[in-house]
């Protein structure tokens, strides 16, 4: 039956999470932006023992037990989305530098055993923060993820590793200034082609991994983007996810299906980015007395009214697609259209959102004394990364056309 | 808690609706736009899904159903699928029946409603658009001046679908010009009463087969009973509100069929020894209508939710119905690109659908769920 009420019990969670966003992250939003490279250790530590203490969830952490305040279950993915957005109304560099398993665990849980899991996911319920990465982007391609010439190769008891991996999401975190590990992909048979690409876990601090650079970015520059070299990186043979059988069918077909998960929640992040954005320029509008007139004639409204409605109405159209590719997921639908189709609508509409923002707000909107100029430049990830906006529209293309990647590419 | 799920009964409706718009419905809209006729068979077995009936009352003979704005939106977006003009005909009954039903004081529902529980179409419909760049439903400029125990009607009304063969027509007039939409009332007003001026059909740019007329008042004197809802008078916010609710599924169903239509059609065509669909300069654009379609229907349902539960949905509604009307003008405008020259040719139905759409801009206030 059609609903789109939030309970009691989510709304009050949801609360919650909107304080950490307020307290923990406005506060020092700006400066982590202007500070690109310096962490905030005391933010992070924060956040790890309120995530310890309570339930709070923050990203995409597999390694936990699903939100406790939810009460019914499969509805993981919804509650996702709905806290990061509203993690994301704080800040989206924060969110994504927040120690968690983050898309490392990610990839633990889609492809390891449950032995691997427990091996490896453990260590983010104890001790001091940690943070779980993911590389599979190389300086020679980005979209095309099976074009991956990172080799693993067997040698005896281990794998060696070697290649350059880039635009990793708290790569510097895993990989050196925490107890985590890098999710690496690699090929094992390049002949074979996706099939042979496979996941494997590197420790931090392992010898031949280096962590080579650490990007300067337009937006969310709390996150660290690390590039990282594996030269003659060894790693135990049971570090590599899953089996090391070259087949046809699964491996990284089964990763490729993590994105049904993953897009609605970049979807959430640009909207909770977009939300912040549009209140700013609600309470702007308020206090200089601008009227916003729902119900008249739109041949009537001033240009600022329009405006704002569209980005109001684009904002929630996004969120609706991204709700429903949430629940899709959490009631066992296949929703590979869906989070295509939520994750291309946000991603563009929030990009818009947020510059007209800034234009809005004039040279205010322009200053860095607040944070919309900071927004717009946080927005623009969300339509590149975890799939383009190109690539989410052949996705979507493929679906509706009911084509293969063969025929649409 | 949140489900986009419908029911087992709204999964019938819109299959069993659907059918009907696809199978029968569809065939008839070419014909129908050329000719500016809607068969009289077509609407009479469309009356046969009890879209007015249903929802009388069953003490009045209907069917008793309980209105839910989400079926209706459902209903609205099948029937526009179909055909957005046959849809708005074949609904138009509602236009009166439905405000009496939920508004009306007893009297009113007791002597208006039993009509629409019969087994043929009876015509009826309401007056609310005014022929101005300006309208706007919250500033109506047809007045209602009360006049010792009634009203006296003056101002010029227009796309006041089915007029000339409605018995009675529901004119919407400003009592209070100071309220906005709470100072808007409702008035049953007989065609033939003396004042009122039915003139000639009137030409639109689509929309075709849907017989729209203008109506004038010059001291058009009512009774106090004329009143829609007696003293207490009308909510007429939410009546709009469910109005755009209607109008704006409708409007989906359009680009549905803009959309179904160009992506068939893109499979099919060949250029350059392939199909153009799968060129991404096309599969592109029929991604970006797909997106829309799901958006704008979303969005619409959010609305009528917002209504069934008695809440307040001029935002909701207003927002959804404005972005539909933006979205369908560009979904259907992409229909007719994809199509290229032929596109262009009233040999294709995308051509009328572009036309269609572009009405959604336009109208308010003709259609209701």
């Amino acid at each position: 039956m059609i609903d789109f009420e939030l309970e009691p019990q989510v709304l009050s969670r949801l609360q919650m999470y909107h304080a950490v966003s307020e307290h923990m992250m406005r506060p020092i939003s700006r400066d982590c932006d202007e500070h690109e490279h310096t962490k905030p250790t005391q933010f992070y530590e924060s956040m790890w023992s309120a995530s310890a203490a309570s339930d709070i969830q923050v990203g995409n952490d597999k390694s936990k037990k699903p939100d406790a305040g939810a009460a019914a279950p499969r509805r993981a993915n919804l509650l996702s989305v709905l806290s990061t957005e509203e993690l994301c109304w704080g800040d989206a560099g924060l969110y994504l530098s927040t120690p968690n398993s983050g898309l490392g665990g990610a990839a633990v849980m889609a492809a390891g055993t449950p032995e691997q899991k427990e091996r490896f996911l453990k260590r983010f319920k104890e001790g001091k923060p940690k943070w779980g990465a993911m590389a599979i982007t190389e300086p020679g391609f980005g979209s095309d993820s099976s074009a991956v010439t990172t080799t693993a190769t067997r040698d005896g008891d281990h794998w060696v590793i070697n290649g350059t991996k880039i635009f990793c999401t708290a790569g510097e975190m895993a990989a050196e200034k925490s107890e985590g590990f890098v999710v690496v992909w690699a090929t094992v048979d390049k002949s074979a082609g996706r099939p042979g690409i496979k996941p494997f876990v590197v420790e931090h601090n392992t010898s031949g991994m280096q962590v080579v650079r650490v990007e300067n970015k337009l937006g969310i520059r709390a996150s660290d983007t690390a590039a990282i070299v594996f030269d003659n990186c060894r790693i135990p043979l049971d570090h590599l996810l899953g089996s090391a059988e070259v087949r046809k069918e699964g491996g990284f077909k089964d990763v490729m299906a993590t994105f049904d998960a993953t897009r609605p929640i970049v979807a959430a992040m640009a909207i909770g980015v977009g939300r912040a954005a549009l209140d700013f320029v609600r309470e702007f509008l308020k206090q200089q007395n601008v009227p916003v007139r729902y119900g008249v004639s739109p041949r009537r409204l001033t240009a600022v009214e329009r405006d704002f409605m569209e980005m109001e109405v684009q904002l929630q159209a996004a969120r609706l697609l991204t709700w429903r590719a949430a629940w899709m997921l959490d009631t066992g639908k296949r929703n590979s259209l869906e989070a295509s189709m939520a994750k291309a609508k946000a991603g563009l509409a929030v990009t818009l959102i947020t510059q007209k923002a800034v234009e809005l707000l004039g040279p205010l909107g322009y200053s860095r004394k607040i944070l919309v100029e900071k927004w717009m430049r946080d927005a623009k990830i969300n339509d590149i990364f975890e799939g383009t906006q190109q690539i989410n529209m052949i996705i979507i293309g493929r679906r509706i056309l009911n084509y293969s990647s063969k025929e649409l590419n | 808690m949140i489900d986009f799920e419908l029911s087992e009964e709204q999964q019938m409706i819109r299959d069993s609706v659907g059918a009907f718009a696809r199978e029968e419905i569809r065939p008839a809209a070419r014909p129908a736009d050329e000719s500016g006729a809607i068969p009289a068979a077509l609407i009479a077995k469309a009356w046969q899904f009890g879209f007015v009936s249903g929802a009388i009352p069953e003490k009045f003979g209907g069917g008793g159903d309980a209105r839910s704005a989400v079926t209706g939106a459902i209903v609205a977006e099948e029937l526009g699928f179909g055909d957005v003009s046959i849809g708005l005909h074949v609904l138009a009954p509602r236009l009166f029946a439905f405000p009496i039903l939920e508004m009306g004081t007893d009297e009113q529902r007791a002597k208006y409603l039993k009509r629409f529980a019969g087994a043929d179409f009876a015509a009826a419909t309401a007056a609310v658009m005014e022929p101005r760049f300006d309208f706007d439903l919250s500033a109506q400029q047809v007045s209602a001046k009360r006049d010792g125990a009634g009203y006296i009607l003056n101002g010029g009304k227009c796309y006041v679908p089915l007029a000339a063969e409605s018995d009675s027509i529901l004119i919407y007039a400003a009592t209070d010009a100071s309220k906005g939409f709470a100072g808007v009332d409702g008035f049953i007003v007989p065609r033939g009463a003396a004042g009122v001026t039915i003139s000639e059909r009137e030409k639109n740019m689509g929309l075709k087969p849907l017989a729209t007329y203008e109506l004038t008042l010059k001291d058009c004197r009512v009774g106090a009973d004329a009143r829609l809802g007696g003293d207490r008078g009308i909510d007429f916010s939410r009546l709009m509100s469910e109005s755009r609710v209607a109008l704006a599924a409708m409007g989906v169903g359009v680009m549905n069929a803009a959309f179904e239509y160009a992506r068939d059609y893109a499979k099919e065509r060949k250029a350059f020894g392939v199909p153009i669909a799968t060129k991404q300069a096309i599969a592109f654009i029929l991604a970006d209508m797909a997106i829309e379609i799901d958006a704008a229907r979303l969005l619409l349902w959010e609305a009528a939710y917002e209504l069934d539960k008695g809440r307040d949905a001029l935002k909701a509604s207003y927002l959804a119905k404005n972005y539909v009307a933006q979205s369908a003008l560009k979904v259907t405008d992409n229909g007719v690109q994809v199509l290229g020259g032929h596109g262009y040719i009233r040999e294709h139905p995308v051509e009328m659908w572009l036309r269609n759409a572009r009405g959604f801009a336009a109208i308010e206030g003709i259609a209701t769920v």
